[in-house]
């Protein structure tokens, strides 16, 4: 019945589509691009609202069905809430460091001519091509107590490190496969200054602090704020970095979840991820205070 | 107008890789004077207004200010303020933040910034702006604020690259107005940037054509229009008939084979020349009464003209004129003596763009 209606509204939209496209050229190709939007809409309804109502349904019921608050009441457990904070930590120093590397990297790209920067950008791009577990696996090998680092620094008579499962190595993990995300948004937004305006604050008696305080930091916070929502939301959910580089003992929100679902307890495992949701839900809101125009988003 | 030389440009040259942009050269700037430096692009009339702003830097020779060497002074530190083409208003700021940023850098008071705002935006005709955000203004209003935010900070000079190119023509015209009143209004010099030929003779004091580099002439608008040195400047200016001829003697020139009396001497005897004749200085009179005789081949009526072309002694010459001849009427040409202007033929393409040294 219901696949019915569907068709037959479906059927109605279409021949309304039509009737349009034969009044007008114009309203027609507004219809048909809404009509090639249908193949998107059926792939986010099944996998994008879909499997959000489902997270939502498990994580407010029992095993039995019933309604309760005991799973996202479970956040307050001492391993979880330690998971959630080192996770927020680390994906908080990740988030930072990104920033700071990249920023003056994004500075000194937008100054420099259009044709040379391409390939500094295609460098930056190039690792995002190679697999993502990949990458982490490689700074496994390099960090590992017998790794490449440490044979390395063996060869040349210095002490080694123990960088593997420590936070730091997690951090490293994170910064190194998010970077790109930060960069892009502020190269993008920096690149779009319009350089008279930069001029225009010099021509007014700036210096070179003032006009960067003033006028490029103020006008680059878009990009800012996209690259802080990309590398600190996939920072703050990861189990994959948090279990490659970090070990059994580091245990990360990610990892706890991701635990719950393999071991088949999706009541539990939903309402730990309605919580982050909603930690990440707060990040988004502090963050678009500041940010008036989404810059970016064309990464996504 | 004082003949205090306010800027003096020497022997400026600039090249970008192989291109020459500016090639030696030579200005200088009158204190009150509305200078205008006109001129095709590429022609290197931005990059000299860029080099006395300071944003670029000269590859040879110097911008001397008030006797004082400011060619090494970086744009803050120089007491001209520039007009961009594109505003170049800052977005993420109100009106008044715009005009006030350089007043706060300087660190003026608050009471002082306040009357400053509100003064500069009376000058402009944009009271009660003072908290809208650039991107809700027209073009138009957001180049007056871009010349507020400008002149507040009472630069000697105000230089204005092309404000007005992005804006229609009825507000260029007023625009046009506008900046002749606000510069007598304040008493400062204005050094103006435009490809427009129109927009630098209804504003300018003195215009400098300039050409690949070169300055072409020098003078004020009527000089430029009624004068022109050289082809280039004839054309480049208004509508010409640039015809080459020969100077039989003093106050006489042959023009395609007919002698027309002129008012030039000193060009020397049977000398190739260039002439130049305005289309609205040819009189179109009974075939008999004209030095030569021509037929009309084209009628375009203009508004304020009709545009004709005549087809005489082998040339098209170009005829602005109130009064109508019909196509394929026969006309006479006749050509006031004050009317032709003289000018030196160029031997090559290189002196043609050559600069005219005074």
């Amino acid at each position: 019945m219901k696949g019915m209606i569907i068709m037959n509204n479906k059927n109605k939209l279409l021949s309304i589509t039509e009737k349009r496209a034969n009044n007008s050229m114009k309203i027609g190709s507004k219809n048909g691009i809404k009509l090639l939007s249908f193949p998107y809409i059926i792939w986010m309804i099944g996998f994008i609202v879909l499997p959000l109502i489902l997270i939502l349904y498990y994580g407010l019921t029992n095993k039995s069905g019933e309604f309760t608050l005991s799973n996202i009441a479970l956040i307050t457990d001492p391993i979880n809430r330690k998971a959630l904070l080192l996770a927020l930590e680390l994906s908080l120093i990740s988030t930072i460091i990104c920033l700071l590397l990249a920023y003056p990297l994004s500075m000194i790209l937008s100054k420099n001519a259009k044709n040379s920067n391409s390939i500094v950008v295609l460098i930056i791009i190039l690792p995002m091509w190679m697999n993502f577990l990949l990458r982490t696996i490689a700074w496994q090998n390099i960090l590992e107590k017998t790794g490449i680092l440490n044979t390395i620094l063996k060869f040349l008579h210095l002490p080694t490190l123990n960088i593997i499962n420590t936070p730091t190595a997690i951090v490293l993990g994170m910064v190194y496969n998010f970077l790109p995300f930060m960069i892009l948004p502020i190269y993008n937004v920096l690149s779009k200054i319009d350089k008279d305006v930069v001029n225009a604050a010099r021509d007014l008696g700036a210096n070179g602090f003032q006009t960067f305080m003033k006028i490029i930091f103020p006008l680059s916070i878009p990009g800012v704020i996209s690259g802080i929502t990309m590398v600190f939301v996939p920072s703050l959910t990861t189990f994959v970095i948090s279990t490659i580089l970090g070990g059994s003992k580091l245990v990360l929100i990610g990892n706890v979840i991701e635990q719950q679902f393999r071991l088949g307890n999706w009541n539990t495992g939903s309402g730990l991820s309605l919580v982050l949701m909603v930690f990440i839900f707060m990040s988004m809101a502090i963050l678009s205070k500041y940010d008036k125009e989404s810059e970016g988003s064309q990464i996504w | 107008m004082t003949d205090n030389k306010l800027i003096n440009l020497v022997n400026i040259s600039k090249s970008y890789g192989d291109t020459i942009v500016l090639d030696d050269l030579n200005l200088y700037i009158r204190e009150n004077e509305f200078l205008t430096l006109l001129g095709p692009s590429g022609c290197g009339k931005t990059t000299t207004l860029r080099i006395l702003g300071g944003f670029e830097t000269p590859n040879q020779g110097k911008v001397i200010f008030q006797g004082k060497d400011i060619s090494k002074l970086a744009p803050n530190e120089r007491p001209l303020n520039t007009v961009f083409q594109k505003y170049a208003l800052f977005n993420h700021m109100t009106i008044s933040e715009n005009i006030a940023f350089g007043l706060k850098i300087k660190k003026k008071s608050k009471e002082y910034i306040k009357d400053k705002i509100k003064y500069a935006l009376k000058l402009v005709n944009l009271e009660g702006f003072e908290n809208r955000m650039p991107d809700s203004l027209s073009g138009g209003q957001q180049q007056r604020i871009a010349i507020a935010r400008a002149i507040v900070n009472e630069p000697k000079v105000l230089l204005l690259d092309e404000p007005l190119g992005a804006l229609d023509l009825k507000l260029r015209q007023d625009m046009q107005y506008e900046l002749i009143r606000l510069k007598n209004e304040l008493g400062i010099t204005f050094v103006y940037v435009t490809h427009d030929q129109e927009e630098a003779l209804t504003m300018s004091d003195t215009i400098v054509v300039m050409n690949q580099g070169y300055i072409q002439q020098i003078g004020s608008p009527e000089d430029i229009y009624n004068e022109p040195t050289n082809a280039f400047v004839a054309d480049f200016i208004g509508d010409s008939n640039i015809i080459p001829s020969i100077m039989v003697d003093d106050k006489l020139v042959n023009i395609l084979g007919a002698n027309f009396p002129c008012v030039d001497t000193g060009f020397g005897k049977n000398k190739p020349v260039d002439v130049v004749i305005r289309p609205e200085d040819i009189d179109l009179v009974m075939p008999e009464e004209g030095i030569i005789r021509g037929v009309v081949t084209s009628l375009i009526f203009k508004g304020v003209h009709y545009e004709m072309d005549v087809m005489a002694n082998g040339r098209e010459w170009l005829v602005h004129s109130t009064d109508l001849s019909p196509v394929g009427s026969e006309v006479g040409i006749w050509v006031d003596p004050f009317d032709i202007q003289i000018m030196n033929k160029p031997e090559s393409e290189d002196e043609e763009a050559a600069e005219i040294v005074e």
